[in-house]
């Protein structure tokens, strides 16, 4: 396994980069072509034809990408950094340093910290300690303060401080009321609003899918319709209001149902999967494994079928990872007890490549779920390629394989039902404004 | 006492992790020890120096005592804990809970724990043999297997009975252990309750759901009544017990289609006029206390086997 070598943001701008004989791909530009790419200082300066030599900068890093994939930098909308609060589990430093490593160059973090981000002093606390990060950090407000699903937290301040989006992430927003107050009023502010979409009612105490694995294990399910019902119910709202939303972390095959039809009918919904949805079924729970424990559940394989068709057809915009860090005071315990979360920000890469090795989605495809539509949907710059434009860029060799065990995780948190597997697919390279950020050539 | 079939298990978690072979030679080896509960002197050298730790967080009077008493017959030494007086109390995790017991060398601990899974938490963190005396909505596999000598005592045979299981299915662990356990051997299990109470693909477990008592009990060799709890938590199950004995409770009529000779079952405790008449559960057919007197031997046949006793 090759080494990585780490450079945090803020450090003096780096030297002009030269990535030679990679594989571009760049939806955006309609570009898939093995190509040179020059950065100088944090922009792309050019493109040009591999192995010319001319006229490149004498101080010119030369990085060999023959055989690897020269990617847009690629955005993780959905993740959660724990700090403040939870500094033990992970931290803007600690959960970027994993970001980088798997190839992002950019985070969206949720807002379910302690204390809850609703307000510019936990925004801009965030924003600060991502200076001397890793990847580019994206905070995502509350919608209610204190996540409490009472009251509108304060979207024109959040909106000051930075953050890009709100959400209740992990609490769901149970008031039908205050849902639609949200998306009325997010829109006055430019704020996108991304549901986690769970009926508590009906998911009361459950733990795992609900249905024979379940059972058998003597687990309290989680039903289905505990998400379609409440995807059901944003699409509803938002498709009267005529307002973006965006459904966070979809996991059943009635709830792609829903977004795709609810996308042929004109409404402004998109929506992200995370790769354990379509990599994993409930059966990975097996013996009580807490590292298969997340909410939404795994679900069932037909699902795990009906995600992929959703990537594959457009449904889903984007795959988030839902990097959840947890410690194993939270995991090594009983089932029921057990926090809900897995880490996913150094495994996104190979699992998403699996499906383009499995023939489900094109190599550009790959790049608008990784990429180009997280940045559309946020409406944050990046995503694409172009002379002038930023020089966030992620380079993977698409071949290279490595076991994934704890001692080469770099999250603070070992919480992932993966460790054990062999991976194919891995980043070597991140950059972020020109700056090398993670290494592993 | 040489067994024909050899015995590898060293936990007993689940019912599902034995063979036919293995109930088989359990039920066997629990025949043979039962006539020690009836001499005057009540006592076996055969586990003499082990140490048997009964760890209880939940309330049980039967279950608890039950293991106490088959391993002091057996004469291992016992200990007590219950979770009033654990460390759980002060903050301690199961993990840790466990890992302190272990430093104290027991042979083998006895869990019963609110949380389905936990003996496996526990056996997956311990050198000693873990028994299951029930975890969550999981399972009580020393229940199913004295339910399955009581039966197999009066009728020679398992195979090939109608068992019919009614009440509250979702949250019962003996029903669990007893559909698996009766299948495995050959029986055909059906289980009747509340809608409400039945859970999501229990027949994929072996069973087959009635919607009525009357269907449940047709010819049945062997009727069980569950115990009956009204609500969980914030969840509407059950309107009244009135209905619910209206609808589901055993009586003589409601089981007028189960064969004449149909042995009566509880696993206790019995809320009696609800679930079970009593009627029935005094009455010549119910092998309620037979179930409990056998429960003593299939824990020392048990802990026979898996402590692997001399």
């Amino acid at each position: 396994m090759a080494e990585l070598h780490f450079h945090p943001l803020g450090e003096a701008a780096g030297r002009p980069l030269i990535l030679r004989n990679g594989r571009v791909i760049d939806p955006a530009g309609k570009i898939d072509a093995v190509l040179d790419v020059l950065v100088v200082g944090e922009e792309i300066a050019g493109f040009r034809p591999p192995g010319k030599s001319d006229g490149l900068p004498p101080d010119a890093q030369d990085v060999d990408c023959d055989g690897k994939w020269v990617l847009p930098g690629l955005i993780d909308m959905h993740v959660h950094l724990r700090e403040p609060g939870e500094e033990y589990k992970e931290t803007v430093q600690s959960g970027t340093r994993a970001a980088a490593a798997g190839g992002f160059t950019a985070v969206a973090c949720m807002p379910n910290t302690r204390p809850v981000n609703d307000n510019q002093a936990v925004t801009s606390l965030i924003l600060a300690k991502a200076r001397t990060g890793y990847a580019r950090v994206y905070p995502v407000g509350a919608i209610s303060k204190e996540s409490k699903g009472e009251v509108l937290a304060e979207y024109g301040e959040l909106k000051g401080a930075g953050a890009v989006a709100v959400s209740d992430d992990g609490r769901p927003v149970a008031n039908s009321q205050l849902m639609r107050r949200a998306l009325e009023y997010a829109a006055n502010h430019g704020l996108l609003v991304i549901s986690h979409a769970e009926e508590p009612a009906l998911s009361q105490s459950g733990v795992m899918n609900e249905g024979a694995l379940a059972t058998r294990l003597g687990l309290a399910g989680i039903p289905r319709i505990a998400e379609e019902i409440m995807i059901y119910r944003d699409l509803a709202l938002a498709g009267y209001l005529a307002r973006p939303i965006h459904i966070a972390h979809v996991s059943t095959r009635e709830a792609v149902d829903l977004i795709r039809r609810a996308k042929a009918r004109g409404c402004r919904v998109t929506a992200e999967t995370a790769p354990h949805y379509f990599t994993l079924s409930e059966e990975a729970v097996g013996q009580y494994d807490t590292r298969a424990k997340m909410n939404p559940p795994l679900r069932s394989r037909a699902d795990v079928e009906a995600i992929r068709e959703g990537l594959r057809d457009g449904t889903l915009d984007a795959i988030a990872t839902d990097h959840a860090p947890h410690s194993i005071l939270e995991k090594d315990v009983e089932f029921d007890a057990a926090a809900n979360g897995i880490i996913g920000l150094e495994t996104a890469v190979p699992l998403a490549l699996a499906l383009v090795r499995e023939g489900v989605i094109e190599p550009a495809r790959l790049v608008e779920l990784l990429a180009l539509n997280p940045a559309r949907i946020l409406g944050v710059e990046g995503g694409k390629l172009g002379v002038g434009a930023r020089a966030d860029l992620t380079v993977i060799d698409p071949e290279r394989r490595f076991a994934y065990d704890s001692s080469r995780v770099v999250s603070k948190s070992k919480n992932s039902p993966f460790l054990g597997w062999e991976l194919q697919g891995q980043p070597v390279l991140t950059v972020v404004g020109g700056q090398i950020t993670c290494a592993a050539l | 006492m040489k067994a024909a079939h050899p015995f590898v298990h060293r936990h007993l978690l689940s019912m599902g992790d034995l063979s036919p072979a293995d109930i088989g030679l359990i039920l066997q080896v629990a025949d043979s020890l039962k006539e020690i509960s009836n001499r005057s002197i009540k006592k076996v050298p055969t586990l003499r120096g082990k140490t048997v730790v009964n760890l209880f967080f939940e309330p049980s009077t039967r279950t608890r005592l039950s293991f106490e008493i088959a391993a002091k017959r057996m004469s291992a030494d016992t200990y007590n804990i219950s979770a009033s007086s654990s460390s759980t109390v002060k903050g301690e995790t199961l993990v840790d809970t466990a890992r302190n017991l272990e430093a104290m060398n027991p042979d083998a601990i006895i869990l019963r724990h609110s949380s389905s899974g936990a003996p496996r938490l526990l056996a997956d963190h311990l050198q000693a043999t873990v028994i299951n005396a029930g975890d969550g909505t999981h399972e009580h596999p020393s229940q199913g297997l004295l339910d399955l000598m009581t039966v197999k005592e009066r009728k020679r045979e398992i195979a090939g009975l109608k068992i019919a299981i009614i009440g509250d299915i979702a949250h019962s662990r003996v029903a669990h252990s007893d559909i698996i356990g009766f299948t495995m051997m050959g029986a055909e299990v059906r289980v009747c309750g509340p809608a409400t109470l039945m859970p999501v693909g229990i027949e994929a477990m072996g069973a087959v759901v009635c919607g009525t008592v009357q269907e449940a009990v047709a010819d049945a060799d062997v009727v069980m009544a569950l115990r009956i709890q009204k609500e969980r938590q914030k969840d509407p199950l059950l309107p009244s017990f009135r209905e619910y004995a209206i609808h589901f409770g055993l009586n003589p009529r409601s089981i007028a289609g189960a064969k004449p000779d149909a042995l009566i079952m509880h696993p206790g405790p019995i809320n009696r006029g609800i679930e079970l008449d009593p009627e029935l559960a005094d009455g010549p057919r119910s092998l309620v206390l037979e179930q409990v007197t056998n429960g003593v031997a299939v824990r020392m046949a048990l802990l026979y086997l898996l402590m692997g006793g001399e």
